[in-house]
């Protein structure tokens, strides 16, 4: 593989950059494979990476029905944290900010990784008092946190609604200095990138038929391109899963919803963290071609549209502008939506499953681009050692059989309720 | 926007309604022994379905009533509606 660097830049400019190698290849399904990895997005592709890298497993196929990176981690909003209270949740994506910190190296593939700090904006004194607590949390779990005052978030975001008559008066917030954004394109990139050089094979424009399983054990997918056997096949479609799992004859604890994001035209600088609105849900930064970057609610029922509702978006608007006054001068750029694997408790799965051979790594709600390599790592150790890491034993199937749950936020099973 | 004929007011915009998830979920009967799979598939497991998908709405700014909706998730298109007590085939 062609190494990305400076002088590889300045050779190539000779040849005004027409000789440079393909990032990946486009190969034909092979007959047979160790492990087959379903979805071509971040986790997708980070779990072979992870494979490849970590378990030196390099029989591995990526099957994506589209184009890869062309489902959520090309349309959500590219913050990246770990926030958390809950241990689970905290270690986990702690582990994610320490892979996410050495990605760009790690990757050959500048993935403008950017840890700006994240904001959580508090509206009353009891929100201070839970943020309080949740800060005390994170840092337990070696996360840092900081609990800002009024007058400390007024330095940090003087652009945001600091009057006296507003409906939510900001009170603080709690902030997260090692949060950022990265550019989620890239992330995709990158993965496929290293993964392609060390043998995987990324099948595109491949959809996923059946599954050939018996004796309670998997012995490859059937797909549009031919059926391909496979030892191992591991699930990573976000909010495709529930219709392979009816394909598997599985019912599991998610609901697909659509969330939606969008941008502003381009402006100058003016926000150099991630904020979020702590009355409602709405969050924002701007990236790094000026944009306002936004998103919030999902739009509230089941949808597979990939497209969102009007409504939604006004409401979550509305909320920006209550926060930073300076939105409503700001025209619309675009707009767009994904698809959302809701789990009942607002938490993921990566687990084995009751068929031997068979993965499943889903249900990442809000954050599952932040959670991109963590996600991989842990998948492809639980693919590769068919156990689950210390990292993801928490984030089990069975946890809504046995009442593990972990509510972060303590919302229930209505999951479109946000 | 969508629009939703509400059984009891008509058509109406979907902002008066609130959303009350999939209408196919039966509580397990009352007075039976109950197993842990029946109270997982209650409370947890869906199927959330990509196509036809009856679901429950309330219409909370209107007559407060609950309602069914059959409606296809990919496509926002709503086939029929029902009042909550009506059996649906």
């Amino acid at each position: 593989m062609q190494k990305y660097s400076i002088f590889n830049l300045v050779k190539n400019a000779f040849s005004n950059h027409q000789n440079w190698d393909l990032a990946w290849k486009d190969p034909s399904p092979k007959e047979e494979y160790d492990v087959v990895i379903i979805g071509g997005g971040g986790h997708g592709l980070a779990t072979a990476y992870y494979l490849a890298k970590e378990h030196n497993i390099t029989k591995v196929a990526i099957i994506e029905k589209g184009w890869i990176g062309g489902g959520n981690v090309g349309r959500n909003t590219t913050i990246i944290r770990s926030n958390y209270m809950h241990d689970e949740n905290g270690l986990f994506s702690e582990f994610g900010m320490d892979l996410w910190r050495k990605m760009s190296q790690d990757l050959n593939y500048n993935v403008m990784f950017s840890p700006r700090g994240i904001i959580n904006l508090a509206h009353s004194d009891a929100q201070m008092n839970a943020y309080a607590r949740r800060g005390n949390s994170m840092r337990l779990n070696g996360i840092d946190a900081v609990l800002l005052n009024r007058e400390q978030v007024k330095e940090i975001i003087p652009m945001a609604d600091f009057s006296e008559n507003v409906r939510f008066p900001i009170f603080g917030g709690l902030m997260q200095p090692s949060a950022g954004t990265a550019r989620h394109d890239a992330v995709a990139w990158g993965y496929a990138r290293q993964a392609d050089s060390m043998g995987v094979d990324i099948i595109q424009n491949c959809e996923v038929i059946g599954f050939d399983i018996s004796a309670g054990k998997i012995n490859g997918i059937r797909t549009s391109r031919g059926n391909i056997k496979a030892k191992k096949v591991g699930l990573c479609v976000a909010g495709s899963t529930n219709i392979l799992a009816e394909k598997l004859n599985m019912t599991l604890p998610l609901e697909t919803h659509l969330l939606q994001a969008c941008v502003s035209e381009p402006v100058k600088p003016v926000l150099d963290s991630v904020v979020t609105f702590g009355a409602g849900h709405f969050y924002i930064s701007q990236s790094d071609k000026g944009e306002m970057v936004m998103g919030g609610d999902l739009d509230g029922y089941n949808s597979y549209a990939q497209r969102g509702n009007l409504p939604t978006l006004q409401h979550v608007l509305t909320e920006g502008i209550a926060m930073m006054p300076f939105l409503s001068k700001l025209k619309m750029l675009r707009t767009w939506g994904g698809i959302m694997d809701m789990s009942m408790d607002g938490s993921p799965i990566i687990d084995k499953t009751h068929i031997d051979g068979l993965y499943l790594n889903c249900g990442w709600c809000y954050g599952g681009f932040k959670a991109t390599p963590a996600s991989g790592w842990t998948f492809a150790h639980t693919i590769a050692q068919d156990r689950v890491h210390e990292l993801n034993a928490g984030y089990s199937l069975n946890r809504f059989n046995t009442g593990h749950l972990i509510d972060e936020k303590g919302l229930g099973t209505k999951t479109w309720i946000s | 926007m969508l629009y939703i004929k509400c059984p009891h007011c008509g058509m109406r915009p979907q902002i008066e309604f609130s959303y009350g998830g999939d209408a196919t979920v039966k509580r397990p009967e009352l007075n039976k022994e109950i197993s842990d799979q029946e109270w997982d598939d209650f409370v947890y497991n869906r199927k959330s379905l990509r196509g036809k998908h009856l679901e429950l709405w309330q219409h909370l700014s209107g007559c407060r009533q609950w309602i069914k909706v059959e409606r296809d998730t990919a496509t926002h298109e709503i086939f029929k509606t029902f009042k909550a007590n009506e059996e649906v085939a």
